[in-house]
């Protein structure tokens, strides 16, 4: 693993924060969200600012930012951003200062544009607003940022909408808008989170070869102890409002003081896949040449064939669990709905403890529906906010004829199962924090009994420590209950601890399928190559605080 | 584009039809004969049997309408039954104020209720906020007769700035048309800017939370800019349906206005010959306001595309 060895001593300092204190003042108790902390940041210095969700790491970026939200007030401290003290700025001052000398990029580029303006104008908004140049100046000046992060195809992407933009390119368009005026200081909040993998790469690999070329300093928001490793010169950790620790990233990952960034590192899933449990018996799902086609219809004339999922087979006995990981688009969710049958497949067969469902009409699939249950990746919006827990747990058996009340008591001990207190059962979903809703959306999809569970995506809204806690959820559901699952992810380290046996997907097709082990530590694929050599710090053993004992690529067989 | 205009356009045909179809069996099938009516109470057999010739009553019922069809489509709405005047020369007559008062209640609703729905939503829970909401309550529960004759009291008795009564139209001048249609329109807008103003407000508060306006005020835009440039685009769309809508709804539902007033309009026209039961007048307006309906909703359609690039046809 080779990391960052600058020195920054003799750098321009950027950013000063001392002692800033954050409350929320209308909330009783004026409780502190952030706690005295203190940060500096160089001139070409990436410092990341690492920590769960609710530590704080947002609230700090936009304090600096002047944005924090309506409830939230600074209560004590000062923020200089090149020896001004912004805090004292007017809100005019302040926003002159936004764009010009400080700018931010966000997590969710699909979102962080705005849709009904093209994206040349919303480039060009930016020197609207903060210089006197003519429009042809300003439209020069987008263009010439669009090439320098590396757009295609510079003219017409200039002219298109966002909508039309993957999110790759969307992001480059947010970098582009955030550097057209060289500003001293980036904040990236979480900017490659919402990416692929190797899109992740390639747009970290931007945001470092743009800070080498104008000096920027970097305030790097981040929950991926991988991007950390990749990026960072300097990293800060923070809990509940605090930093508990900050130093050089080399020195932070080998010997990590705090006991909280011990269990930060301790609890990132490793790439070094676990052991293949012994196989299992006879095959409770069986998927013989899946497909998925859209488009082909038309009145008049053909419309082009997408193929969404071509030629898919495999098998997966009760016990073990599958893993179909790919990038966005690879067709890994749609092979999980034409499973669950929520989108009806093209061909093929689907064969459910020894029954084909691809073709039973939806009268005929409902016997079959308990034996296929789901968890989704977002389970605020899975779970009906206005049902108490035990509602949503107790709807499904009360379909298939469960009496209330037995129906009610299994809701009960299930909880004790997925550890939280019985009387969750009397609550609404927004009472709990992401991990106990995703393990109640578990307990839920576990109240039917089913012989299959396919989680999508189940665990990647998820903080680390909390993922490992859900991780070991299913793992001990599946020893007791001898339950089957297929586990949809774009995460190579969760795939790793979590399947027997690993599917990789790309454009709709199976590119590789092997035990877990052999895909993952011996890929003979290229693509699977190029989307573990995009998994970030993956040459760092983040548990045992060193370098990662042997090269997890070998060269195919 | 232009296809799915085209397509769009000719699906107005068969709407029509069916309302046509619909128009011409209402009135065949309510009880009543039309030759009754117009022969009067001391007619004899002989006299209705030779009118019911002359109207084609005694057609069966698919010539009829065929007949009527053929008449409909030369522009020919037929002949009221009480003043004996074409149909089409007595909706000419009228259909001047009437449209000219919606399109100016339009107008002023939109001028009034969109910045107030999105001032409501910048200062979300403040004074500025509730005083809106508080009017848009107010705009919805009073009568629109109460708030004219209210408007009629203060602005033209007591201060003597409008006509009381009365309606000059365009080709007379703007200044008199706009004084005399100045407080119906006004009267009228009421229900539209409470309306509006909530629907802009709903849709401002959605959009406000959105990653891109924060990305907005993080590239430094001023809050007129964040709100009028980046937001109001966004939440356009649903107010637009609300627009369209109420200027459906103003062609058929302004006859209490226009009694306060007392302005010659379509409403008033409606009114009277259905009280009169002057059928072919009640056809001909039936088949004008759905024609208007169907009219508004393709122009708000087409209309959304311009606001949102994301609505492709």
């Amino acid at each position: 693993m080779r990391f960052k060895t600058g020195t920054f001593d003799a750098a321009e300092v950027v950013l000063t924060v001392r002692d800033l204190s954050v409350t929320l003042p209308e909330t009783p108790g004026n409780p502190a969200v952030l706690k005295s902390i203190d940060v500096t940041i160089r001139a070409g210095e990436t410092v990341c600012l690492v920590g769960e969700s609710g530590s704080g790491k947002s609230v700090t970026s936009l304090a600096v930012m002047g944005l924090l939200p309506q409830a939230l007030r600074v209560a004590g401290g000062s923020i200089h951003l090149q020896g001004r003290d912004l805090l004292a700025l007017s809100r005019a001052q302040m926003r002159d200062l936004r764009a010009a000398r400080v700018a931010m990029i966000f997590q969710e580029p699909m979102t962080a544009l705005n849709p009904v303006l093209r994206v040349g104008d919303q480039i060009m908004e930016v020197m609207e607003l903060h210089t006197q140049l003519s429009a042809a100046e300003r439209r020069r000046r987008a263009i010439a940022i669009m090439e320098q992060v590396h757009l295609p195809d510079v003219d017409r992407i200039f002219r298109s909408y966002p909508h039309q933009l993957s999110g790759g390119q969307r992001q480059r368009i947010m970098i582009a808008m955030a550097l057209v005026l060289e500003p001293a200081l980036l904040i990236a909040d979480e900017p490659t989170t919402a990416l692929d993998v190797t899109t992740q790469r390639q747009i970290l690999s931007l945001i470092d070869e743009l800070q080498q070329k104008h000096g920027t300093a970097v305030l790097f928001i981040t929950h991926d102890m991988g991007v950390v490793a990749e990026i960072a010169d300097t990293v800060y950790v923070m809990k509940q409002g605090e930093i508990v620790e900050h130093g050089a990233v080399e020195s932070l990952l080998r010997a990590p003081k705090a006991d909280y960034t011990q269990k930060l590192l301790r609890a990132v899933p490793s790439l070094a896949p676990r052991p293949a449990r012994a196989m299992g018996g006879d095959p409770v799902l069986r998927v013989e040449g899946l497909n998925k086609v859209y488009g082909g219809g038309g009145l008049f004339r053909k419309l082009p064939v997408a193929h969404a999922a071509k030629d898919v087979t495999f098998a997966l006995s009760r016990g073990r669990t599958l893993g179909i990981v790919g990038e966005s688009g690879s067709g890994k969710s749609t092979v999980a709905r034409c499973i669950m049958r929520l989108i009806e497949p093209s061909s093929g067969r689907i064969m459910l403890d020894g029954a084909d469902i691809a073709p039973l009409s939806r009268a005929a699939l409902r016997p079959h529906r308990r034996k296929l249950q789901v968890v989704f990746q977002d389970p605020m919006r899975s779970l009906n906010p206005r049902w108490t827990v035990g509602e949503s747990l107790i709807e499904g058996p009360l379909n298939y004829g469960t009496p209330r009340r037995e129906a009610m008591a299994e809701a009960a001990r299930l909880m004790g199962v997925v550890g939280l207190p019985e009387d969750a059962l009397r609550r609404y979903p927004h009472q709990f924090s992401g991990g106990q809703r995703q393990r109640i959306a578990i307990a839920r999809a576990v109240m039917m009994r089913p012989d299959v569970l396919v989680a999508d995506e189940a665990v990647s809204a998820l903080d680390v420590s909390v993922q490992a806690q859900v991780l070991d959820l299913l793992d001990q559901l599946q020893r007791d209950l001898g339950i089957a699952i297929v586990f949809i992810t774009h995460d190579l380290r969760v795939a790793a601890q979590i399947c027997d046996e690993v599917i990789v997907m790309q454009r709709g097709a199976v590119v590789e399928h092997g035990p877990a082990g052999q895909v993952l530590a011996a890929p003979a694929h290229p693509y699977t190559r190029a989307l573990i050599e995009a998994a970030p710090g993956r040459a760092w053993d983040f548990q045992n605080f060193r370098e990662m004992p042997e090269v997890i690529h070998a060269e195919p067989a | 584009m232009s296809g799915y205009i085209l397509r769009r356009c000719l699906a107005v045909i068969p709407v029509m039809l069916l309302v046509a179809v619909f128009v011409f069996l209402l009135l065949r099938l309510t009880p009543g004969d039309p030759a009754a009516i117009i022969a009067g109470d001391m007619a004899t057999p002989a006299q209705l049997e030779r009118i019911r010739e002359a109207m084609g009553l005694n057609d069966p019922i698919p010539v009829q309408f065929a007949t009527w069809i053929g008449q409909l489509m030369q522009g020919d709405l037929g002949v009221s039954l009480i003043s004996n005047t074409p149909v089409s020369i007595m909706v000419a007559e009228r259909i001047g104020p009437t449209i000219s008062i919606a399109v100016l209640t339009i107008l002023m609703s939109v001028v009034i209720s969109v910045p107030m729905g999105v001032l409501a939503a910048w200062k979300h829970r403040s004074g500025v906020d509730y005083a809106v909401m508080t009017f848009s309550v107010l705009g919805f529960s009073v009568p629109v007769f109460v708030i004219g004759y209210l408007f009629i009291l203060i602005f033209s008795l007591r201060l003597g700035w409008f006509p009381v009564q009365g309606f000059q139209p365009i080709s007379a001048g703007l200044r008199p048309f706009l004084s005399s249609a100045f407080l119906p329109a006004l009267t009228l807008s009421t229900i539209y800017v409470a309306l509006i103003a909530r629907m802009t407000r709903a849709n401002m508060l959605d959009v406000l939370g959105e990653d891109y306006i924060r990305t907005a005020r993080a590239k430094g835009a001023p809050e007129r800019r964040v709100l009028f440039r980046h937001a109001l685009r966004n939440a356009a769309v649903p107010i637009l349906t609300v627009i369209g809508t109420g200027f459906a709804l103003l062609i058929g539902g302004v006859v209490v206005t226009e009694t306060v007033f007392n302005i010659p309009g379509l409403g008033r026209l409606t009114v009277d010959a259905i009280l009169a039961r002057d059928y072919p007048v009640i056809q001909a307006m039936i088949l004008l306001t759905s024609f208007l309906y169907v009219l508004v909703n393709l122009l708000i359609d087409l209309s959304y595309s311009l606001f949102d690039p994301r609505i492709r046809y």
